[in-house]
Parts: structure tokens; sequence; C-alpha cells
């Protein structure tokens, strides 16, 4: 492959993280638990949204790759795909990914490879993300005993989907030994601080192993898809 | 539920270098770390801030139950503190 | 020197040790004459002034359903976010439910500067106690429903909401001010919104068209029963909460919308619509006022649908303010920590 396809390669992988984090984030509003959260997710949502809408224009027209593509094409990562589930879930997923995101951008920021100017802007949103996600990981696990048990399973329910974030990904230059390593000590510490404890199983399995990136996904994928694209589907060629 | 009433918060925002933080509202929030960050995000999200407060508002005193006090009033009657107070003939500049 | 909460209203804090004085006749014609004198001098009533206890009510009322009507309005809208037919579109619908929900903040802050709380409030929209704006129990069913409702009913809004921002108490203008400065991208946002449907393909035309046929009329009704039908409005008139009739306003929109929606290339439904010379204004068609009262007694088609999906959110996320609460209990450092001030970058 060349420079150039291999940076659009991950300019999708990273770009399908964003967008389809960014919609399942979406499908919360007027459903949060309470008002000030709304806004809180919304912002999020935002952000990547925003982080997409770059990435996904540095590998194409932002919208045929959104609205065109079929599921298998998609280079997201399974966790994110992830229904929403209960907050917890939704916390548990912002946790792991925030922080690993974060992770990502810090070194992009400092290289001089083509994301080097979108990872120095994002890292400070993702900042954000990652303390949102500990600030509501704390207060969950270390809440009520009911909190406490529905934190536990939403971390233990996501932690087989954790493992494809350190595969590596074609155009990008990371060692993601090191960086799975700096993840595992950062989540580690919230979720013990949290008074919850780190899942023992292992990271992926046979179907989750760097499958996302792969165009593998998982079921509720297809039906997130079905609805994002049909409008725009409907209407071949239309301008909106 | 009765665990579930979140305080009131008073938030402060400074708009830009420079300035005061200034009242700019308030919301609910379990703690301060809360509050903060629901601040950040409902009263600086079009970039209104440079830097937040929050106070709870419980923890404000203030001066009495009625805003036309006579806690003030004798502030009204000392106009020599204000600079049109004092007549300077026409042309003298810089003062 | 009173120590009190600064939310505290006047009627609460009377109850205090530092005022020896309230409750005596004297004082309740005097604090009436001060109050008077100062709403027929434009000057604004702020929390801890006295004031009557009906024109407390009425902004109770009148803030709360304002609120419940910014939270409400999201569903409609929100119900788009997750088909929005481009990456632009779906950025900026996203950003303005998120503006419904801050709104809603801003108005129940004011809300609880007369002393009630929220969760009061919410309490009673969700048993039926209070109510919202009954546009928001119309369905959203095509993609151009979220620009009908950017330009007729936010437009309505503003129409209704510019003159709150010089209303006679302080908090609810104060929040007025802060929502009509964002509100100017939602109904602009609508309106470009329709205009790329308008000169789009056929369909698009089509359902731009539909949208508009449908979100008109109830977009009037928006500013109430006509005035002599109308049971607060004159109250609320003296009291400087309200600046201008229902009619007025309504007139004012009709005068507004005829020329937009020429430029839009849509028609609006009311083959009565023609400018009169004479009055200097849009003539319009009779309103279906019984719809109305049947919407406002919950018989829209969506009354039932909004205020359960409310609840449930409400409900479901009961688990999550408790954790939260608990948590704060257990770490109880917060206030007064020196810890409360945080300089962004």
């Amino acid at each position: 492959m060349t420079a150039t396809t291999t940076a659009t390669a991950a300019a999708l992988a990273l770009g399908d993280d964003a967008l389809v984090l960014s919609h399942r984030l979406g499908e919360w509003a007027g459903h949060a638990p309470v008002l000030e959260e709304e806004v809180a997710l919304a912002n999020i949502a935002l952000d990547l949204l925003g982080q997409a809408r770059v990435l996904l224009s540095m590998a194409g027209d932002e919208d045929e790759l959104a609205y065109l593509r079929e599921e298998r094409a998609f280079r997201n990562l399974q966790l994110v795909e992830q229904p929403n589930g209960d907050f917890a879930h939704t916390i548990a997923r912002q946790l792991y990914f925030s922080t690993h995101q974060h992770l990502l951008y810090a070194r992009l920021a400092t290289g001089d490879g083509p994301f080097a100017g979108l990872a120095a802007k994002a890292v400070k949103e993702v900042a954000y993300h990652r303390d949102h996600a500990e600030q509501w990981t704390l207060r969950l696990g270390d809440g009520t005993d009911l909190s406490h048990q529905r934190m536990q399973r939403a971390c233990d329910a996501l932690w087989r989907f954790t493992g494809e974030m350190f595969q590596p990904v074609e155009g990008l230059d990371i060692d993601t030994e090191d960086m799975n390593a700096a993840w595992l000590e950062s989540v580690g510490d919230v979720l013990r601080r949290a008074t919850l404890t780190v899942p023992d199983g292992p990271q992926s399995g046979a179907w989750t192993a760097g499958a996302g990136r792969q165009g593998l996904h998982t079921e509720p994928f297809g039906r997130m898809l079905a609805e994002m694209q049909h409008l725009h589907r409907s209407h071949p060629g239309a301008s909106w | 539920m009765t665990n579930t009433d979140w305080p009131l918060w008073e938030v402060f925002v400074r708009s830009r270098r420079g300035l005061s933080h200034t009242h700019a509202g308030s919301l609910h929030a379990p703690d301060a770390e809360f509050a903060l960050r629901n601040a950040r995000d409902l009263y600086t999200r079009r970039g209104e801030g440079v830097s937040i407060w929050v106070v709870p508002s419980t923890a404000i005193t203030a001066s009495s139950p009625d805003e036309k006090d006579p806690f003030f009033e004798p502030a009204a009657d000392k106009p020599y503190r204000h600079p049109t107070f004092y007549e300077i003939p026409e042309g003298v500049k810089h003062l | 020197m009173a120590t009190a909460a600064a939310h505290q209203p006047a009627r609460t804090q009377q109850h205090g040790a530092h005022d020896g004085t309230a409750g005596a006749t004297g004082t309740e014609d005097a604090h009436q004459r001060a109050f008077d004198a100062a709403v027929a001098a434009d000057e604004r009533i702020e929390p801890r002034d006295w004031m009557p206890d009906a024109y407390r009510a009425t902004l109770v009322r009148q803030i709360a359903q304002h609120a419940h009507s910014e939270i409400i309005g999201m569903q409609p809208e929100a119900n788009w976010i997750t088909r929005a037919p481009s990456l632009r579109r779906k950025a900026i619908l996203m950003a303005k439910v998120q503006d419904e929900a801050g709104h809603g903040l801003y108005l129940y802050s004011a809300a609880e500067t007369l002393g009630t709380g929220r969760d009061e409030l919410l309490d009673k929209l969700h048993t039926g106690r209070q109510k919202y704006s009954s546009i928001f129990n119309y369905p959203t069913l095509t993609w151009a429903d979220v620009g009908a409702i950017g330009w007729l009913v936010d437009g309505a809004a503003i129409t209704n909401q510019v003159p709150l921002c010089r209303c006679s108490y302080g908090p609810y203008a104060r929040a007025m001010i802060r929502i009509c400065k964002e509100e100017s991208f939602h109904q602009r946002q609508g309106y470009e919104l329709l205009l790329a449907l308008s000169r789009g393909t056929p369909e698009q035309h089509a359902m731009a068209q539909d949208a508009v046929d449908r979100w008109w009329w109830p977009s009037l009704m928006m500013f109430g029963p006509p005035d002599d039908e109308s049971a607060h409005s004159a109250q609320s008139m003296d009291w400087k909460i309200k600046r201008h009739s229902n009619d007025e306003l309504r007139q004012r929109f009709v005068d507004i919308c005829v020329p937009q929606a020429e430029s839009l290339g849509l028609t609006l439904p009311d083959p009565d619509l023609r400018w009169n010379e004479e009055r200097g204004h849009h003539d319009f068609g009779p309103i279906d006022w019984t719809e109305f009262k049947e919407v406002l007694k919950g018989n829209g088609p969506c009354n039932e649908q909004r205020i359960t999906q409310r609840r449930r959110a409400h409900d479901e996320g009961a688990w999550v303010r408790e954790a939260a609460a608990a948590y704060a209990a257990k770490h109880s450092t917060a206030a007064g920590h020196g810890e409360t001030g945080v300089e962004q970058a």
C-alpha cells in the first residue's frame, strides 16, 4: 500500500469510531437520567461528530462514506457500536474508549504524521470525555449498592471488546502494546478508586480480535446503520 | 425517592482575562466537581468563558431579604464620591 | 443584616428572626405600594423583593410551563437525530436539541428563585398538573418537519419571547435574554433546511410543503386563545409579565411569515390569507379552536407518548441520581474545600 492509501485506511478507522460512538450518544437525547446529562452527553457527541467529519473528509466525501457504505465496509471498533444499554453501560463504554482515544491522540499529536493537527485539537476534547467518564464511574461504582452492581456488570460485559483497541492499525505508527499497558493502568486505577473489580477475563475473543477493523461487526450495528442511512439513501443524489 | 435532590449551585463565569467573574445563573449538581463540569457544559458551550467558580447557594450570605434596602441608602447620598459631582471648566483635559 | 441563601424568596424569610415586622397589615400595604411603583416605573422585581402571592403564582406557572415546553420539545426533534440525512445537519440538530435542554435548565433555575424546586415542578409535569406547549403534541413525520419546527414553531416562540426579555421579573427576563440570543440560530437553521428541500428534488419540495401545511395552523395556536377568551392576559399585562396581547403577537407573526414563505417557494395553507391595505396587516382565516382545546385536554396525537417518555427517562434515571447523591454524601468534602474554581485554557 502507498502512504496515501494507508493514511486513508487509518482515517476511516478513526473516523468510523468517532462517527459511530457519536451516533450512539445521540440516541440518548431526550432519555438522559438528568437534564444536566442531556447537555453533557450531547457535548461529547458533538465533539466526536466533529472529529469524524474531519477524518472522513481526509478519506473522501464525508456523507458518501457515512451514508452509502455497507456494514462490512465500516472499520470502527466493535466496542463503539455496542448499544447504549443502561447508563452504566454507556459510561463503561465511554471510560474504555475515551481512555484509549486520549492515549492514541496524545501520541499522534506529538508525531508529524497526517493526523498530528487533528489529534492536537481533539486530545483536549477527549481529555474532557475521559474525565466525564471517570467522574461517573466513581459515582456509580462507589454510590449505592444498586449502582455498584450495575457498573460492575457493565464493565464486565464490555471488557471483551477492549482488546481490539490495541490491534495495530495500518497507517498508524503506534506502539500498541505500550499503549495497552498504559490503558490498563489508567482504567485499572479508576475502577479501583470506584471500588470496582478490574474484569479478569480476556480482552478479546475469537470473534472480537481485530474484527471491527476488518469489517466484521455485531448484530446491533446493522440496525443502527439502517436507521442512520435510510433517509439519505431514499433520495439518491439529493442534497440536504 | 428522597435522596435524589441535588443541591443548588451559583455559577460565576469570567468571560475573558482581565474581567471579573460575573454571576451567570445556577444549576443542580451532586457535588462541587460535577457543579463545575455542568457549569462548563451549560454556561460556556459557546465559548462564553475562560474560568468558572461554583458556590453552593446556601453558602451565600445576602445583605437583606429586600433588594431595596436601607443597607445601601447611606451610599446613595454621597454624590461627592462620583467624578460627575465636580464641575470642571470646559476645555480642561485629562481630568 | 440577614444571613440567607440568595435564592430564598422574601416570603419564607419573613419567618426568620431578623424580621419582626412581617405580616403587619401596614407593612403589607407599604410593600404593595412599593411593588406597584416598581412595576409602574419599569423596574425589575428581584427574587427577595416582596411580591403579591398571585404575581408569584402566575410567574411560577408561566416559567414552569415554559421550562416544561423546552424539555418536552426536545422529543419531536430528537426523533430525527439518528436519521439526519447529512453529517452537517446531524451536528446542527444535535446542537439545537442540546440547547433546548439548556434552556429548560435556565428556566427551572429562574422558577427556583421563586421558591419552587425543580423536582417539584418536574413532578407536576409528570403527573399532568402542569402543562407544556401543545405544539409538541404533534408528531414529526418527515425530515422536513425539523425545518418547519425551526422556521414556524421557533419563529412563533421567538415572537412570543422577545418581549419577555423585558418582563418585570428579573431572573425570568435574564433567562429570556440568554435564550433569545441562542435561539436565533434555531430559526435560521430551520429556514435554511426548508429552503434546501424546496429547491431540491420534486420529492423534497413536496416533503417541505407537506410539513408547512401541517405545522402552520398549530403554530398560530401557540399564541394562545383570542384576547377576549384569554384567562390570564389582562392581569399579566398589568404586571408587565406580558407586554403584548395574544392576537397582537399572532398578527405580527403572520405578517413576518408571509414574505418568508414566498422566498421559500412554499405556500401557507390558508385560502383567506391576503394583504389588507386598510389595516396594514394580513388578514387570515379562522383558527380551529376546537382542535386547540382537544390537544390541550390531552387528546392530541402525541400527548400520551411525550409524557410517557419523559416519565420513563426520569424514573429510569432515578438510580443514577441516587448514586451521585450517595457518593457526594460519602465524600462530602466538596463545599468550602477551596478547590471549586477552575481555569480553562
